[in-house]
Parts: structure tokens; C-alpha cells; sequence
């Protein structure tokens, strides 16, 4: 495996994405509402896109790209679901 | 060239995490959602723009990511703050006496 | 419905020429191929297509809108990292009604966007010619006319350039 070297900015940026997804983990866990939970996973989601794409710098392949425009797609796909069977529902 | 991507990398790094802070420390799902989509969005563009400075080439899809994002992120959160305000939830006031719509 | 499959196709192929990332012979021949066959099929649900104003100026006001918005958007993101490193609630939130002159659903979207990603307005509903917004600092008054001035008056006139 080659790669992973990050420097120092990598090494604070990469913690700092750390800390948003446990403060976003924490939204989710913590609710108190539905609308609030599927916020927290769409802030994840995006958060996550923004990971993978840095996952493809460090990994230097341009296929981890593709993973995240999927990936992106179906998260986007699926919080409109949820958020209109929320709204059928009520 | 690979200074300045950090510098993006690590300027969207922090929007990402202002976005999460927000999420946790506003009062009601109106106001997470206007913290969180706001700071995720240029969090993530920041992120797309210090990968295309490391990696010039990649330009195109990164082009594509980028709309993406753009385009995406703003109607999902319309979409949860529209199902928020269905489901019965109100928009939190600081002084109780004011009026809903 | 010629223009709308020409806008169509033109628009899928340019994403498949960024997505393979090559100007090959055959990548462009087979991508030609999957961008006329995906436009014939779908060009019956893009009726918002005809919205747009396709005029020789359209890449002109195309970055007029784009300078406008990015201005905005860094604004706002200043604007919200504020708020929230601020101690206490920085926040005076409220729901206003806004009116907008855009008449057609593909500008109503884009404006609706537009509105969700500046500072401090979140698109709530669309009803009408009426939008439904959650404003986090609504010191300067909740009534239509201030709400309208202060939310939408600045990106409508840029949108009204090239949106019905």
C-alpha cells in the first residue's frame, strides 16, 4: 500500500472531519424527532462524499470518485423518501 | 500547488465540522437544517477544490461532483424542513409571545 | 419538443464526455448513441426544459448568476459559523411569507435553491407565486414587502434574465 502520507494540515483536517461525524453521530442518536434524525444523515451523508473524495487523494485512485458521486446519488435518493413518506404519513 | 490544496482541504474540513457544531447546539430542526446544509455545502466544494489542486487531472469529475452537491443538497433540505413543518412541528421562538404563520 | 431533445442531448453528452474523462473516437460515438437514446426516451417528463430562455446571452447572465451566488454563499457560511460559535442563541427565528415574479416551476426551484443556500433563509414550501421561508434573524419585520425585499429581490432580478 502506498500512500497515507497526509502531512501535518492533512492530519488536523482528517481529525476535525473526525469530530463532525461524531458531533452529527450525535444529532442521530439524539434526536428528539424523526425530521431531526434525517437531517443529522443527510449532514453525515455529505460529510461522508467529502470524506471519500479525500480517500481518492490519499489513495491517489480516481475510481474512489466514482464511489462518491454513487454514493451521493443514493443518500439523496434516499433521505427524499424518507422525508415524503414523513410527509404522507402525517 | 499541494500547500494551497491543503489550505482548501483544511478550510472545508472546518466548515464541515462548524456545520456538525451547529447541528448539536441549535434549538429546534428549522434552525439545524439552516446551519447544517449552509456549512456542508461550501464544506464539501471547499474539499472538491483542494483535491483539484493536488490532482489537476481530475478536474472532470470533480466538475460533476461539484454540481451535484450543489444541486442535491439545497432540495434535501427543503424537502426534510417541508416534512417537518407536515408532521406538526413549529419553528422555535425566543420570546413566547410572538406570532406563528 | 426539437429543442427540447436538442437541449437534452446536448446536456448528456457533455456529462459523458466529463465522466470518461476522454475525447476518444469511440467513447464519443457510443456516448452519442447512449445520449439520443436516453433523450428520446425522457424528453416527454422535462417539460421544464422550455422554461429556460435560450438567447446568445445566456452564458453572460449564466455567470452573473453564478458571481451573485458564490458571494452569497461564502457570505452565509460566515454568517453561520458565526451564529454558531457565538455563546447563547444568536438566532431570531420566524416563518415569513415572500412573493415571488418567477412564473415557472424551473425558476421557482432555482430560486427556492438559491434562497436555501444564502444566509439565514431556508425554503420551507412553495405555494403559488408565494414561497414559505424559516428566517433565523428576522429583525428587520416579518410582513410580505420587507420579507420579499430583503429574501428575494436580489437573485430574482439576475433569475428573471434567463428564467420565465
Amino acid at each position: 500500500m502506498m500512500g497515507l502520507e497526509i502531512g501535518i494540515l492533512g492530519g488536523i483536517a482528517v481529525a476535525l472531519l473526525g469530530i463532525a461525524v461524531l458531533l452529527g453521530a450525535a444529532r442521530l442518536v439524539l434526536g428528539p424527532t424523526v425530521a431531526d434524525r434525517v437531517v443529522a444523515a443527510d449532514i453525515l451523508t455529505i460529510i461522508t462524499t467529502a470524506a471519500l473524495v479525500w480517500l481518492a487523494l490519499v489513495q491517489d485512485s480516481a475510481i474512489v470518485l466514482d464511489i462518491a458521486l454513487v454514493f451521493g446519488a443514493l443518500s439523496f435518493v434516499g433521505v427524499v423518501a424518507i422525508a415524503r413518506a414523513l410527509e404522507k404519513r402525517s | 500547488m499541494t500547500v494551497i490544496g491543503d489550505i482548501f482541504l483544511l478550510v472545508g474540513a472546518v466548515f464541515l465540522c462548524l456545520a456538525a457544531l451547529g447541528m448539536v447546539r441549535m434549538p429546534d430542526v428549522f434552525n439545524r437544517i439552516q446551519t447544517g446544509t449552509k456549512g456542508s455545502t461550501l464544506g464539501a466544494l471547499s474539499v472538491l477544490i483542494g483535491v483539484f489542486f493536488h490532482h489537476p487531472d481530475w478536474w472532470a469529475k470533480l466538475v460533476v461532483l461539484a454540481v451535484f452537491v450543489l444541486v442535491t443538497s439545497p432540495v434535501g433540505s427543503s424537502i426534510i424542513a417541508r416534512a417537518a413543518l407536515a408532521t406538526g412541528l413549529r419553528p422555535w421562538h425566543q420570546a413566547e409571545d410572538e406570532e406563528t404563520v | 419538443m426539437t429543442r427540447r431533445f436538442a437541449m437534452t442531448f446536448a446536456g448528456l453528452l457533455f456529462v459523458w464526455i466529463l465522466l470518461t474523462g476522454t475525447l476518444a473516437v469511440q467513447e464519443i460515438i457510443v456516448g452519442i448513441l447512449v445520449a439520443a437514446g436516453t433523450a428520446a426516451i425522457s424528453i416527454r417528463h422535462l417539460q421544464w426544459l422550455d422554461d429556460v430562455m435560450l438567447t446568445p446571452l445566456l452564458p453572460l447572465h449564466l455567470g452573473r448568476y453564478f458571481f451573485t451566488f458564490f458571494k452569497a454563499l461564502i457570505f452565509a457560511n460566515f454568517d453561520v459559523a458565526r451564529r454558531v460559535v457565538t455563546p447563547g442563541m444568536a438566532i431570531r427565528p420566524a416563518v415569513v411569507r415572500v412573493h415571488t415574479e418567477l412564473h415557472s416551476d424551473l425558476g421557482k426551484l432555482w430560486l427556492a435553491n438559491s434562497i436555501t443556500l444564502t444566509p439565514g433563509t431556508l425554503t420551507v414550501d412553495l405555494d403559488g407565486q408565494e414561497l414559505l421561508i424559516h428566517w433565523i434573524d428576522a429583525t428587520p419585520g416579518t410582513d410580505l414587502e420587507t420579507a420579499t425585499r430583503e429574501i428575494v429581490a436580489g437573485f430574482e432580478k439576475v433569475l428573471k434574465e434567463f428564467l420565465k
